[in-house]
């Protein structure tokens, strides 16, 4: 009966520490809390890389008559390689204590510096949507006699959308475990609150897993959304 | 109605056009035929400016349009074109693709546009596709459907690129077909294409273009019974 004897300790410990890590002192509202931060960030972020990205994208695609890229096309080309070639904790950090030094909120120091760094790659995702679109079909509007710009927003961007949104969708997935730095900038999102009640509690294993639990939800839900959307849009071109 | 004028086109040091000149009048029907890679296509292209030329000047109704203070897109109006890919819009219905240029450039009413459109695809023979996407659609469908796309514009010339190129060989027929009818309103059409028989029946020129020239032009019949060069002769001994 030794052998029975410790799996019951097993499991009263692992009772134990399920309840100091999540049911003592009501520490589950600070993880939702604290997934509250992580989404806040997120959304903000994801709304800003959007702008951002759409911007920079049109930017870098920017030509002259001569087929070389123009000074905005260099300058957005220049912002994408700054941002992807420097780690973002180092980004967060910069903007928090220099660039944006005087500003209180860290939601906000954090939402726009994951804007500004997801907005990098969202610009790619944006060119390459743009530029998967066939040559014939601004060819064809141009012919018609609609302008350049016109031929963009009725018939190149209509199309490239359903290019760009799966990446997107994936884009926004990556931001959500991306911002669980932002514990750097003293900001209390669902990463940081675990790491707190584990040094708190000196039990890591189930605040931690438990994050990682919740992290996990979130992004399954929002590929599944995706995944939905994905069909809805292939069904549509299903004619 | 178009005039050419020692037009020459380079691509990155490739010199593809090299001095064309050419009048293309009212009514005619005029008929682009030679090797692959000889430039016709840049030619046309040229002619509605998807290319801009590298030198030389492009006249289309008493107005110089390769020039800087031209609003080409105001010029692309009259200009029809149908491409060997025909590039219909994807993203819209038949009926979309047909209205959108002459509602959004506010050259119809929406009413207005729809009607016509309706009267040009039962021209066709497609009144039915209307709501259909491009992708539900045969290629012989398709270049029909871009032909009426042009002709909603109410163009004064018709640009074609090997309309029939691209498509099996038992959809070539209906889409010549359309394009005779047209010929028959008295369209002015510039059109580069393999069938010969289409150049012998439709053409009232003929153009032999090789070597980024008007090599020879000719009246059909003298054209096909009668070439000069060498190379034409060459040429005609391989295609018919
Ligand atoms: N956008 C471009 N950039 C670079 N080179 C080009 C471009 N378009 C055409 N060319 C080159 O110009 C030459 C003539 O091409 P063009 O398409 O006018 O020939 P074509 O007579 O229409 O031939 P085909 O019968 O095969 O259609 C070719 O050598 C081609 O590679
Ligand atoms: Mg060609």
């Amino acid at each position: 009966m030794e052998w029975f004897h410790s799996v019951q300790q097993w499991f009263l410990s692992v009772q134990d520490k399920f309840y100091m890590a999540f049911i003592e002192g009501d520490r589950w509202k600070l993880y939702f809390k604290g997934l509250g931060v992580t989404l806040e960030v997120s959304l903000l972020a994801a709304v800003l890389g959007v702008v951002i990205g759409t911007i920079l994208a049109f930017m870098k695609l920017s030509m002259r008559k001569s087929g070389k890229p123009t000074l905005l096309a260099r300058i957005a080309g220049i912002y994408i390689d700054i941002i992807r070639g420097t780690p973002s904790v180092l980004q967060l950090l910069i903007m928090w204590f220099v660039v944006l030094k005087s500003w209180r909120s860290g939601v906000l120091v954090a939402g726009i510096t994951f804007g500004m760094n997801s907005g990098a790659y969202v610009a790619e995702i944006v060119r390459a949507g743009i530029l998967a679109v066939d040559k014939g079909q601004t060819e064809a509007g141009r012919s018609l006699g609609l302008n350049q710009v016109e031929t963009m927003r009725y018939i190149v961007i209509p199309q490239a959308f359903k290019n760009i949104l799966p990446p997107l969708g994936n884009e926004f997935i990556v931001l959500v475990k991306e911002t669980a730095i932002v514990g750097y900038v003293a900001l209390s999102d669902l990463t940081r609150v675990a790491s707190q009640i584990s040094t708190k509690t000196y039990e890591a294993f189930m605040p931690l897993i438990g994050a990682a639990v919740i992290y996990f939800i979130i992004t399954k839900i929002l590929s599944i959304l995706l995944g939905i959307l994905e069909r809805r849009l292939r069904k549509s071109d299903n004619r | 109605m178009i005039i050419v004028k020692d037009l020459h086109k380079k691509f990155a040091g490739n010199h593809v056009l090299r001095g064309v000149n050419y009048h293309v009048h009212q009514g005619e029907k005029i008929v682009v035929v030679g090797p692959s890679g000889s430039g016709k296509s840049t030619f046309l292209r040229c002619l509605n400016l998807l290319e801009t030329p590298t030198s030389g000047e492009i006249w289309f109704d008493g107005q110089r349009i390769n020039d800087k203070n031209v609003n080409i897109n105001q010029v692309r109006r009259h200009m029809g074109m149908v491409f060997q890919n025909f590039n219909l819009f994807n993203n819209l219905t038949i009926m979309d693709n047909i209205t959108l240029a002459p509602v959004k450039l506010k050259i119809m009413k929406e009413e207005e546009a729809k009607e016509k459109a309706l009267q040009l695809l039962a021209r066709v023979g497609l009144t039915e596709k209307a709501d259909a996407y491009p992708s539900s659609l045969s290629g012989g469908q398709k270049q029909r459907i871009a032909i009426v796309r042009s002709l909603a514009m109410s163009p004064k010339v018709m640009l074609f690129d090997e309309p029939t190129s691209a498509l099996d060989p038992e959809m070539v027929g209906e889409v010549l077909e359309v394009m005779k009818e047209l010929a028959e309103t008295g369209m002015t059409m510039v059109v580069v294409t393999h069938e010969m028989g289409f150049a012998r029946e439709v053409g009232t020129k003929v153009l032999f273009m090789d070597e980024g020239i008007i090599m020879e032009e000719n009246t059909p019949s003298e054209f096909f019974s009668n070439p000069k060069s060498p190379r034409l002769q060459e040429f005609l001994s391989k295609v018919l």
